[in-house]
């Protein structure tokens, strides 16, 4: 009996979550969110989805040498996160070549989970902007077609409200808050995001300081800079927050675990710098919309802010500067 | 008061009602104790000069002692004859000095233990060298020898002493017990501290999972002016000193600093009842309490036994392991020492003997950091264990110092917490020993 005994040092006793049952929760999370762009945007919606994960998962375990396909679940996560910032009728090889390229250019050339710098679903997002700019940008953006499952919906597009004024103007705020407006397939229902939100915020994956920051700081950018082209500045705010991907940035991909600060006061900066670029990209950029690119800026410093924002320890005594 | 909470900290599986209820019973005395000479942190002790193989002891006689100050002389547990004097197995995991002695079966005492007298006749010094000559330490594991923790430097005024009752590690009801069991001997022994400390009051804090030993404490304290019970949230580490005078006090104990520099004591809850064995009938610290718990033990049950006695015999009082067991801790689970025999003796630290199997320490394999950041939130002293354990990997000791690696007192919240299952203390642990090296 006595040979058959572990020994290893201290503490004896481990808590049951898991890489993969936090990934697991990532993907209950982002249920609301699918559930809403199917309900909007039909079958193409569900089949971008459907490609997107099979070809994350898939790359992954071939470049991993792995049968285990669903294994810790990173890569069900950054596929489905990769659908989330498609449009929701991309052709089929877009979302395959997108995923692939997150999966092994976001994550396996760093040395896999964990080691990745940006967010992997935002690097094959910024590489098919940036190689195939008229299939994710322009005129690509379906109009939704609630309940309408089985219908084609790249026939109707129209301008995002971030990129046009006039559509702006058309939308309402429950409009952009139940998510019944052209977008991202996984952008545009702030509601369902918000729900996916709570959901990781009561098993604690994510922390308020990055979404409160990054939705906090928009929000202020937008009452002061956003030219009240709303009713108010007020109004104008809230559309910020609204429309576009700052709720889907905020939530599900600045919080990405591995690609943002682990001190608390480095989550709020880092939340914050989102939002500020975002809107400067915004407001100031060439670009509708900025938060891909924000929150892939952000990343890179997330090692710096994680050196400036080492926490003072229990009893420790601030250093005079 | 006992509603402030300290930051960090975790809820792991407690386990304890497997033996909450069960009242300490005295395991009969062994044929045989090996009694390690260190059983302290401090200077281990030496054989007496009169004490060799073949001399005949009595329950209670010094058999061996230092002269230096941090160190705690040690007595035999049994009455019976030295039968072997050499390097035994020991729960710090490696083969130290020992004393075998051989029952007669008699549990004669020595003849010159008596009663101390009345605590009014003792004067503080007085009181020190009875601590001290009873051999007792810290109970509650860390073993550090009483008589030096109730002689501060002259510089340090003591107001306070706190008796930790809070027991936050999980399985281990030994203290539990003996709050319900000895509550005022606990009480008289937190009047000895305070006596010898000059103290003004004490406080007995208690997790408030606990509730029947808060109030029989209640009751104990009722006719004390200068005693309260201080009801603690239950969350692990709430029994490290620091939380614990944080928790009751609101006073921090600076970084590197010790309870005293904000003018505390701390001292376990066994401790203090051993003292007033030692002031009422003079007897030496013998015999402690130890949960022997965890599914891998077929009876579970908290035993009062006689330092030295093997834990092989203490197991098989308790009915023997389970097929299943996988690891045998000495201790708790969170902070205990792991063991590959049980061919080993129950010294004066042992607050637990645990069997736990394969359900119960959940072992997966490591994977890479996903930088979740738990560690960080769950750490009591606000560390970053994943980013000191980083360091401590690439052999970068100068960055886990900067990261204040030496401040980690591994309690295991971090490794407990970590879904990746990075075992992050143990990483912390080897930067630790590599900066204090350096200093050397």
């Amino acid at each position: 009996m006595d040979n058959k005994m572990i020994v290893s040092s201290s503490p004896h006793i481990r808590a049951i979550e898991s890489v993969q049952s936090v990934m697991t929760d990532v993907l209950i999370a982002l249920f609301p969110v699918a559930l809403m762009a199917v309900l909007l945007f039909g079958y193409q919606a569900l089949l971008t989805m459907a490609i997107s994960v099979a070809t994350a998962m898939l790359v992954e375990a071939l470049w991993l040498r792995k049968r285990d396909f669903f294994s810790d679940g990173s890569a069900a996560v950054t596929g489905l996160l990769f659908a989330m910032v498609l449009p929701p009728a991309s052709p089929w090889w877009l979302v395959i070549v997108g995923s692939a390229a997150s999966i092994i250019i976001g994550k396996q050339v760093f040395g896999g989970i964990g080691y990745n710098i940006f967010n992997p679903a935002l690097v094959g997002r910024a590489i098919v902007v940036i190689s195939w700019g008229g299939q994710v940008a322009g005129n690509v953006w379906s109009q939704p077609q609630p309940f309408a499952f089985g219908a084609d919906i790249s026939a109707v597009t129209v301008a995002t409200p971030l990129a046009s004024q006039a559509e702006a103007l058309e939308v309402n705020l429950t409009q952009l808050l139940i998510g019944n407006v052209a977008g991202s397939l996984g952008e545009t229902s702030a509601l369902a995001l918000l729900i996916g939100g709570i959901w990781l915020y009561y098993k604690g994956h994510i922390d308020w300081r990055i979404p409160g920051g990054f939705i906090g700081s928009v929000l202020i950018m937008g009452i002061i800079f956003g030219g009240g082209f709303y009713d108010n500045h007020l109004m104008t705010g809230l559309f910020h927050i609204l429309a576009g991907g700052v709720m889907l940035g905020a939530i599900f991909m600045a919080t990405d675990l591995v690609t943002s600060p682990i001190t608390p006061k480095g989550k709020l900066i880092f939340g914050i710098g989102c939002g500020l670029i975002t809107m400067l990209i915004r407001i100031w950029g060439i670009l509708p919309e900025g938060v891909t690119f924000a929150i892939l800026l952000m990343n890179a410093i997330t090692p710096i802010i994680d050196n400036f924002t080492v926490p003072q320890q229990f009893g420790g005594v601030k250093k005079s500067a | 008061m006992g509603n402030t909470v300290f930051r960090g900290g975790v809820h792991p599986d407690y386990q304890k009602d497997i033996t909450a209820t069960m009242a300490v019973t005295a395991m009969k005395a062994p044929e045989k104790v090996v009694i390690p000479l260190s059983q302290h942190i401090g200077a281990p002790c030496e054989l007496l000069e009169s004490v060799e193989v073949g001399t005949e002891v009595k329950q209670g006689q010094k058999i061996a002692d230092s002269s230096s100050f941090v160190s705690a002389p040690i007595h035999a547990s049994i009455s019976g004859k030295v039968t072997a004097v050499g390097d035994y197995n020991h729960p710090l995991g490696r083969s130290l000095p020992a004393i075998t002695i051989e029952s007669d079966g008699q549990e004669k005492w020595d003849e010159d233990i008596k009663p101390a007298g009345d605590l009014e006749s003792l004067n503080q010094e007085e009181i020190r060298k009875i601590v001290r000559e009873a051999g007792i330490v810290g109970l509650g594991g860390a073993t550090f020898p009483t008589h030096v923790k109730l002689t501060p430097p002259p510089d340090k005024k003591i107001d306070l002493v706190i008796i930790n009752g809070a027991e936050c590690e999980p399985y281990l009801t030994a203290d539990h017990r003996v709050m319900l069991e000895k509550s005022e001997e606990i009480v008289f022994g937190l009047k000895v501290m305070i006596k010898a400390l000059g103290a003004e009051k004490g406080i007995i804090g208690i997790e408030d999972n606990k509730a029947d030993a808060i109030r029989v404490m209640e009751k104990a304290v009722a006719e004390e002016e200068k005693i309260t019970i201080a009801p603690l949230h239950t969350k692990y580490p709430q029994g490290a000193e620091k939380m614990l005078i944080q928790v009751t006090t609101g006073r921090i104990v600076p970084s590197g600093g010790l309870p005293l520099d904000v003018g505390v004591v701390n001292h376990n809850v066994g401790t203090a009842a051993t003292i007033t064995n030692a002031i009422r009938e003079g007897k030496p610290l013998i015999e402690r309490v130890v949960t022997v718990t965890g599914a891998g033990i077929n009876r579970p049950a908290n035993l009062l036994v006689r330092v030295g006695t093997l834990v092989s015999e203490v197991i098989e009082t308790c009915g023997g392991l389970t097929e299943n067991t996988r690891k045998l801790i000495i201790g708790g689970p969170m902070m205990g020492l792991a063991q590959s025999t049980t061919d080993l003796p129950v010294i004066k630290g042992t607050s637990g003997i645990l069997a736990l199997t394969d359900q119960e320490i959940y072992l997966a394999e490591s994977s890479p950091c996903i930088r979740c950041a738990r560690c960080v939130d769950v750490c009591p002293v606000q560390l970053m264990p994943t980013s000191i354990a980083q360091a401590s990997e690439h052999e970068l000791f100068k960055r886990a110092e900067k990261l204040h690696a030496m401040d980690c007192f591994e309690c295991g919240c971090c490794s407990y917490i970590c879904p990746s299952k990075i075992p992050l203390v143990q990483w912390i642990r080897i930067a630790k020993a590599e900066i204090t090296k350096a200093k050397k």
